[in-house]
């Protein structure tokens, strides 16, 4: 690549970069901004945001590595999040995790080699009172029988 | 005249389909040509409810629930527009047994009012507290805190008031209020209800909290998994900063405070505090060494005052109607009221607030009324995952922090999980230590390898023929876990760990007397 002509995606990272530079504790809304953006934080990216914010690439690195949120690949086309803590645990969510790979062909932390899903696992989605729960994309869905997990994802293939 | 209908737009309401329901009303009402306002309110936090429609009608708000979009057809030809009966019908929302039994005091708005309209918070006593505290000395305040007897409703309970003072008492260019919205414990929501459904009521704490001990600039640290409350909070600083009350001149007192929502990034630990500081300055949340402690040396150095938001939502109420009125609810030293969440495997799980002092069994039967599964109750685990499974034997112990200590358990942030008969409570003392090995910060090594190391032994207590040993082997980590981990990750995780082996030493393949003598 040319290096006087920056992709689309690194001139939005550098915008981005710029945009946050002067706040205190800047990294964490700088990554959050990124990969509101783009889905993921592409490994490119470190070495113009540690010399943006005057931090070292391996502090970025790290920071990124930390958070169990933050991607740096891109994900399949839906996101499945099915919560594993306790309050859905006692009401099958564990049976409910099992089905969800069936369902989308991979596991958890993966993609689906058709690039469709990812499954990730979440450690409460805050309605412990309704679960076992389920995130789909940005919609959540609360007492998720196996029954309406598998019409759930069947809606997903057929809006397709 | 238009009828006014709510439903609610709380994050549980949501994934129960209050928006389909929305949808289908509105529908409905325009086909039959009916002028209706919908309205979006907050959760009662009766969630088996939800979606809980209601009706304004001229006895009262009349409630139906839960409401799917299907039912919607027939609440029209049953007349709920003027609180018509359905089979759905609840009756007046006030007088359901489950809200007027609760003693609600920080959620006294709850479901009653639009989250974001200033005009609702106003009009239900919010602004008091704040309206006061501009015309007092922050030392003034800092007492009124004190007296009340606040303790930290994030788990810890340490005494609020004891804190505010400290930061007070430094003298420092910049002080800071940060608010810990980290709910990562299973079994909780009261701060994520607290910030989708009354989110001026936290900016009002942190305010009073601000002007208190001199800062000028606070934190709401909120999980990235919450993207409903991170947005509420947003749009809701805004508007209470254009309303003058935050920003450079708080209520014409002269004073600033300025607020802003830091969103974290998926890891448990950053609800401990000093991992929380570490991550909103833009680092790993790592854990840090105490001292020095976060009110002299917090965030960037400076002094911090930081409590969890419902510690912080209530003191709106304390400085409105005075410490003495709200010391006079609960019990010895915990003072007030606490939402507890029951959750899990339980009929009626829900938000009920209520002074220190009721019993478990109270919550599960009285308010909860059993498990979901209609199977006997097994285990609750009391105070999220860090606090211990507590046995039928333990259920009449009244909830109070010195009570629950003395029987080795935790009140906490008064998240309760129900699990029936059918649940595994070795399974769930493994995945405890699992959990605390995937979420450990790594920085103390009882807390990053004790955790795998414990899991591991739980397995062998399973397999093993020298059982009796393992068990030995597992007391023996647990003990260093808690004695020598920086924070309560590690420094706790053998509380549902060994009141499981205490309690359930079946399930552990182990005879009660093994399971003791080891």
């Amino acid at each position: 690549m040319n290096s006087t002509q920056a992709s689309p995606e690194q001139a939005l990272i550098d915008q981005l970069v710029q945009q946050h530079a002067g706040e205190p504790g800047a990294l964490l809304p700088l990554l959050h901004a990124i990969q509101d953006k783009l889905g993921f934080i592409p490994a490119s990216s470190v070495a113009s945001i540690a010399q943006g914010l005057n931090l070292s690439r391996a502090e970025v690195h790290g920071v990124i590595t930390y958070y169990h949120f933050f991607r740096s690949t891109a994900p399949g086309k839906h996101v499945i999040q099915v919560c594993r803590a306790e309050a859905c645990q006692s009401c099958g969510s564990e049976e409910l995790w099992d089905l969800a790979e069936k369902l989308l062909g991979c596991k958890g932390h993966e993609t689906s080699t058709n690039g469709m899903y990812s499954l990730e696992p979440v450690y409460c989605l805050g309605l412990c009172a309704s679960s076992p729960a389920v995130q789909i994309d940005d919609k959540l869905h609360a007492r998720v029988s196996e029954a309406k997990l598998t019409r759930l994802v069947k809606s997903l293939e057929s809006a397709v | 005249m238009s009828i006014t209908v709510f439903v609610p737009c709380d994050s549980a309401a949501l994934a129960a389909g209050a928006d389909e329901v929305v949808d289908a009303i509105h529908k409905e009402a325009v086909a039959r040509g009916l002028a209706i306002n919908i309205q979006r309110n907050s959760s009662r936090g009766m969630f088996w409810l939800e979606p809980l429609v209601e009706v304004v009608t001229a006895q009262g708000r009349m409630a139906y629930g839960p409401v799917a979009f299907e039912d919607v057809p027939s609440l029209f030809e049953a007349g709920f527009l003027n609180g018509g009966l359905h089979p759905l019908s609840l009756g007046i929302t006030d007088q359901i047994p489950y809200l007027a039994k609760q003693q609600r005091l920080t959620f006294a708005r709850m479901g009653i009012t639009r989250p974001l309209s200033l005009d609702d918070y106003a009009a239900h006593g919010g602004w008091m507290g704040l309206q006061k505290t501009v015309a007092m000395d922050g030392a003034a305040v800092v007492q009124e805190v004190l007296d009340s007897g606040l303790r930290g409703r994030g788990g810890a309970a340490f005494p609020a008031g004891i804190k505010w003072r400290t930061v007070r008492g430094t003298t420092a260019s910049q002080k800071y209020v940060v608010c810990n919205a980290d709910e990562g414990d299973s079994g909780t929501f009261s701060d994520r209800m607290t910030m989708e459904g009354d989110p001026y009521m936290l900016i009002e704490g942190m305010a009073i909290a601000g002007l208190a001990v001199g800062a000028t600039q606070g934190f709401i640290y909120i999980r990235s998994e919450y993207p409903h409350a991170i947005d509420t909070m947003n749009t809701a600083i805004a508007l209470a900063e254009s309303s003058g009350y935050l920003g450079a001149n708080v209520l014409g007192s002269g004073k600033a405070f300025h607020l802003q929502v830091r969103k974290a990034a998926g890891a448990y630990v950053c609800g401990e505090e000093t991992a929380m500081l570490e991550s909103i300055e833009g680092k790993r949340g790592i854990v840090r060494a105490k001292p020095p402690l976060p009110a002299l040396e917090g965030l960037f150095g400076q002094p911090t005052v930081i409590n969890n938001v419902i510690t912080l939502a209530s003191v709106p109420i304390i400085m409105a109607k005075g410490a003495s009125f709200y010391k006079d609810f609960g019990m010895g030293r915990s003072t007030g009221t606490l939402p507890f969440q029951i959750t899990g495997n339980i009929l009626q799980g829900g938000l009920v607030e209520r002074a220190f002092g009721l019993t478990l069994r109270e919550l599960l039967f009285d308010f909860g009324g059993g498990s979901r599964s209609g199977r006997s109750i097994k285990a609750v685990q009391v105070g999220g995952p860090l606090g211990a499974y507590v046995p039928e034997s333990q259920w009449d112990v009244p909830l109070d922090y010195e009570a629950y200590a003395a029987m080795g358990a935790v009140v906490g942030h008064g998240g309760i999980v129900v699990h029936d008969d059918t649940a595994n409570m070795a399974k769930l003392a493994r995945y405890a230590m699992e959990f605390c090995a995937l979420e450990s910060c790594g920085k103390c090594t009882p807390c990053r390898i004790g955790s795998t190391r414990g899991m591991e032994t739980i397995d062998r207590i399973g397999t093993a023929t020298n059982k009796e040993q393992q068990v030995h082997l597992l007391r023996d980590l647990c003990d260093t876990m808690v004695n020598g981990s920086l924070c309560a990750m590690g420094g706790m995780t053998p509380f549902p760990v060994l009141s499981a082996l205490n309690h359930y030493p079946a399930d552990f393949g182990l005879q009660a007397d093994v399971a003791k003598a080891a």
